[in-house]
C-alpha cells in the first residue's frame, strides 16, 4: 500500500493539519518510506494471536463516584482556563461554530 | 571543599545530612555551571530563584532534623514533566508559554523528599526524536567530542537534554523519560546511567502524553547508586494514573554490592546486526565475560521476533501519539494561530504552525494506520506482533534472569548527520524499543570508549518490577567497567 497526495490531504485534514498544497507530494514520499519499512510486518504469522494494548494486565480500577480534592476536582473553572488564548468569564472563546 | 562537579548525588546527600556543604551552596554552585553551559542547551528554562527558595527549605530542613531522602540534592526535569507554575513545553512551539496549574507526581515526589529544582530540560519536540534535533529550542549539544573534533554531537534523544546535564555535571541528576529508548540512548552515547523502570512502576500523572502504552519516566544520572536513589523517590503508586501499579517501592540502594553469582544472562543473539561496529560487539562480549567472571551464567539465547519491534513500535506510537496530540487544538492552552477563517482552519493553522516537521509526520503516520480501511492491517496487525514480542521474552525469562545487549548500534552521532532520512533516526533505538513493547524494565550502563574516544554502554533488561536484580546487574557491570573518564569542560564560559 502506497499513499498519494490525494491520501496525504484527506489525512492531513482528518488530523487537522494545514499541509501547504506544495509539502503534499514530499510528505507522500516520506510517509511511503516509513509505510514501506512498516510493511515487512506482513511476514509475521499472526493468525490466533491475540491483539495487545496495554503490558498490564489487570482489570481497570474502580473508584467511587465522588468529586476529588486537588488539581483533579471540581469548582476551579479559573484554573482550567488559566492557559487558554482566548476566555470570557471562565469560558473558552472560539470562533462561531454555530450559525 | 570538593568541587561540585565531583560530587556523585549519594557523596553529595551525604555531605548534606553531615552539613559539610550547605543546600544553598550546592544549588549555587550547580547554577553557576548552568549559567555558563549556554553552548550546549541543554536547559530550556532555568529556574534560579525558586531553586534558591527551594534549597533555604532544605536547608531549613535539615537545621532541624526533617531532612528527606534527596533532601538539597539539585536536579534537573526534563520538559515534558508539568512543574506547577513553571513553563513545561515537552520541546514543542505549541505549548510555549504553558504554565500548568498542577505538578506532576513523579516531580512532586522528588520535592515531597526534599530535592531541589534547577530547572527544566531540553528535548525531541514530545519526546519524538533520538537525537534531541526535533526540539523548537534547537539540538542540545554532547559534551563529548571524537578526539582531536571540534564536530558538535548529538547527545542522543529524546531526553538529551537530561543527558547533557548529566553528562556535564550541571546537575547531580535528572528525569528523564523513555517511550521507545529515551532515556537509555540518550544515557548510553552521553557515558550516564539511564533507567527505564517497568511500565507501571512511575506515575504518568503530569508527564505530557506521547504513547500511552509506551511512556515511562526514570533516571539519567552519573552512577548506578544514584539511579536506585532516584527511582526510589520517583516511584510508587498513583490512583491518577490508573496503569499505576499498586506494589510496594523497595529500597533499590539496599540491592547494590550483592553477590550476582548464579544469575543467569541471556545473550540474545538476534541483537547481532549486520553493519554494527566491531567496537560494539566486542564490548558485548566483554560484557558478558565481566558477568562470568562475577559469577554468573552466560545463556544463549533468541528473540526472533526482535526485527520487528521497530515496524511494531511505528505503527503503536504514533497511533497513540496521533490520538493524544488531539488536545492541542488551539482552544484550551498553547498556541492559537492568528489567521483563520472558522473553527477548522483555526485548529489546522494553530497546529500546523505549533507542531514541527517529525511531530507531524507522526501523527499523519498515527492517523492514517487508523483510518477506516488501515486499522486491521496496520494498527491491529501491530498490536498482535507487539503480543508475540511480549510472549518471547515472557518465555525467555522462564530460562534467564537479564538479557545483555548493547544500548545502541553507535556511538554518538554528528548533528545533523541522520536527519535527511526519518527510517535511519528511527535505528538508533533498535535495542531498546523491545522493552517498552513488553514493557520491561532496562538500564544502560557506560562500558567503554570507542575509538574515537566517545562513550558506549550496555544495556540489561529484567523481568517486569524486577528493577531490583536489574540494578544489581548494573552495579555489577559498572564495577567491571571501572568507566571513570568525563568529558571536559570545553562548553563553559
Amino acid at each position: 500500500m502506497s499513499v498519494d497526495k490525494d491520501t496525504v490531504r484527506k489525512v492531513a485534514h482528518l488530523a487537522r493539519i494545514a499541509v501547504p498544497e506544495d509539502r503534499l507530494e514530499t510528505l507522500a514520499g516520506e510517509l511511503n518510506g516509513i509505510l514501506a519499512w512498516i510493511e515487512q510486518l506482513n511476514e509475521v504469522d499472526v493468525e490466533n494471536v491475540e491483539a495487545m494494548s496495554s503490558t498490564v494486565e489487570v482489570a481497570l480500577p474502580m473508584r467511587e463516584d465522588d468529586l476529588a480534592d486537588g488539581p483533579t476536582g471540581g469548582g476551579q473553572s479559573d484554573r482550567v482556563v488559566a492557559n487558554a488564548p482566548r476566555t470570557e468569564d471562565n469560558f473558552f472563546v472560539v470562533p462561531k461554530v454555530v450559525e | 571543599m570538593t568541587a561540585i562537579e565531583n560530587f556523585t548525588l549519594a557523596a553529595l546527600l551525604d555531605a548534606l545530612k553531615t552539613k559539610k556543604i550547605s543546600a544553598l551552596e550546592a544549588t549555587d554552585a550547580y547554577l553557576e555551571r548552568v549559567d555558563r553551559s549556554g553552548a550546549l542547551n541543554a536547559f530550556v528554562t532555568p529556574t534560579a530563584e525558586h531553586a534558591r527558595e527551594m534549597a533555604k527549605a532544605s536547608d531549613a530542613r535539615i537545621a532541624t532534623g526533617n531532612a528527606g531522602p534527596l533532601e538539597g540534592a539539585p536536579l534537573g526535569i526534563k520538559d515534558l514533566f508539568c512543574t506547577e507554575k513553571v513553563s513545561s513545553t515537552a520541546g514543542s512551539r505549541i505549548l510555549q508559554g504553558f504554565q500548568p496549574p498542577y505538578e506532576s507526581t513523579v516531580t512532586a515526589n522528588l520535592w515531597r523528599d526534599g530535592a531541589v529544582m534547577l530547572g527544566k530540560l531540553n528535548m525531541d519536540e514530545f519526546a519524538m526524536g533520538s537525537s534531541n534535533e526535533t526540539s523548537f529550542f534547537g539540538a542540545v549539544v554532547n559534551p563529548w567530542r571524537r578526539n582531536g573534533d571540534d564536530a558538535p554531537l548529538t547527545p542522543g534523544g529524546s531526553s538529551g537534554g537530561s543527558a547533557a546535564a548529566m553528562a556535564a555535571r550541571l546537575c547531580a541528576a535528572t528525569t528523564g523519560t523513555d517511550t521507545g529508548g529515551s532515556i537509555r540512548q540518550p544515557a548510553s552515547v552521553t557515558g550516564t546511567v539511564g533507567l527505564k523502570p517497568t511500565y507501571g512502576r512511575c506515575s504518568r500523572w503530569g508527564i505530557v502524553a506521547f504513547a500511552s502504552s509506551l511512556d515511562q519516566a526514570g533516571p539519567i544520572t552519573q552512577d548506578v547508586r544514584d539511579a536506585a536513589i532516584m527511582l526510589r523517590s520517583m516511584a510508587g503508586h498513583d490512583p491518577k494514573d490508573s496503569t499505576s501499579i499498586d506494589t510496594p517501592v523497595p529500597d533499590y540502594e539496599a540491592v547494590l554490592g550483592q553477590s550476582v553469582k548464579g544469575l543467569r544472562i541471556g545473550i540474545p543473539k538476534e541483537y547481532r546486526l549486520d553493519g554494527m561496529p566491531e567496537e560494539i560487539e566486542k564490548l558485548w562480549s566483554k560484557g558478558a565475560d565481566w558477568l562470568r567472571d562475577a559469577g554468573c551464567e552466560i545463556v544463549d539465547i533468541s528473540l526472533p521476533m526482535t526485527k520487528y519491534a521497530l515496524p511494531v513500535y511505528y505503527i503503536v506510537a504514533p497511533a497513540e501519539a496521533s490520538s493524544n496530540l488531539a488536545r492541542y487544538d488551539g482552544v484550551k492552552y498553547g498556541h492559537r494561530a492568528d489567521e483563520f477563517s472558522d473553527i477548522v482552519s483555526m485548529y489546522q493553522n494553530s497546529r500546523a504552525e505549533g507542531f514541527g516537521e517529525e511531530v507531524k509526520r507522526r501523527v499523519l503516520i498515527g492517523t492514517y494506520v487508523l483510518s477506516a480501511g488501515y486499522y486491521d492491517a496496520y494498527y491491529l496487525r501491530a498490536q498482535k506482533v507487539r503480543k508475540k514480542i511480549f510472549d518471547e521474552f515472557n518465555d525467555a525469562f522462564n530460562s534467564v534472569d537479564l538479557i545483555l545487549t548493547p544500548s545502541t548500534p553507535s556511538a554518538a552521532f554528528g548533528l545533523g548527520e541522520k536527519t535527511a532520512d526519518p527510517v535511519q533516526m528511527y535505528l538508533n533505538d533498535v535495542f531498546t524499543v523491545t522493552g517498552n513493547l513488553a514493557g520491561l524494565p532496562g538500564g544502560s550502563v557506560p562500558a567503554g570508549l570507542d575509538g574515537q574516544g566517545l562513550p558506549l554502554g550496555l544495556q540489561l533488561l529484567a523481568r517486569p518490577f524486577d528493577e531490583e536484580t536489574l540494578l544489581k546487574g548494573m552495579f555489577a557491570l559498572e564495577q567491571s567497567a571501572g568507566f571513570t573518564t568525563r568529558p571536559t569542560d570545553w562548553w563553559a564560559v
